[in-house]
């Protein structure tokens, strides 16, 4: 199960229909074994496409060091689809690296109109397993 | 000459545990055969016929190999190696 504040939910949206219809991605960082996303890191998608989605190597570094500074893991990767579901791809499947994080897809595609599907995953060894989201208030 | 290599968690099933590992060489190809001999199976998620796997990001300091010479990279005393799997995905 995956627990996020109302906040941090928005945010990841904000950050999703802001850069419709490219991919948006990032992290939400929090402490290491806390699994509570914390810190909301939104990246820069180096594809810049509306079908795929890549951190750009020299950030991702930066943000990953960062978060060993202060003792926080990756607890939610998140990613837009912008024009289908909210449900991992193949591609998303194989490229999942993280086995402590929670795969935290966003869809804006334009039937859901003012709605967007907000979903969690865990990706481990490509078995998928959608998680369910409690949002809290805050 | 030894040089420190950070391992990324996916990895670590290869280094027992270990966040970082040392090994020797006088380029990152030289480094990553050296990991394999301490650490067998690494150097396949890293190379993938003759070159860095296109999702894994190797690191030489604050660089991006892909951006120094590859494979082919020289490193020395006191550089600092980190491997990070690419994060990517898309809808297809």
């Amino acid at each position: 199960m995956l627990t996020i504040s109302r906040e941090l939910v928005d945010k990841i949206i904000a950050h999703a229909r802001a850069d419709h219809p490219d991919e948006a991605c990032g992290v939400v960082a929090g402490p290491i074994g806390s699994d509570s996303p914390e810190r909301f890191v939104a990246m820069e998608n180096a594809e810049r496409s509306p079908t795929f989605y890549r951190f750009d190597s020299l950030e991702q570094l930066r943000v990953w060091r960062e978060m060993d500074d202060l003792d926080e893991e990756p607890v939610i990767i998140y990613h837009s689809h912008t024009a289908t579901e909210a449900y991992p791809s193949r591609t998303d499947i194989s490229y999942a690296s993280e086995p402590n994080a929670h795969y935290v897809l966003v869809s804006t595609r334009e039937e859901l109109g003012e709605k967007a599907e907000f979903r969690s995953y865990r990706i481990v060894d490509g078995v998928v397993n959608e998680e369910e989201v409690t949002i809290t208030l805050g | 000459m030894a040089i420190e290599i950070r391992i990324p968690t996916i990895l670590r099933t290869y280094t027992d545990g270990a966040k970082a590992v040392d090994a020797k060489g006088a380029t990152l190809q030289e480094l990553i055969d050296d990991l394999e001999a301490g650490h067998p199976g690494l150097k396949d998620r890293l190379i993938d016929k003759g070159a860095l796997r296109r999702f894994v990001n190797v690191y030489l300091n604050d660089e991006d190999v892909r951006f120094l010479g590859g494979l082919e990279t020289p490193v020395a005393d006191g550089d600092t190696v980190t491997v990070l799997p690419a994060v990517a995905g898309g809808a297809r």
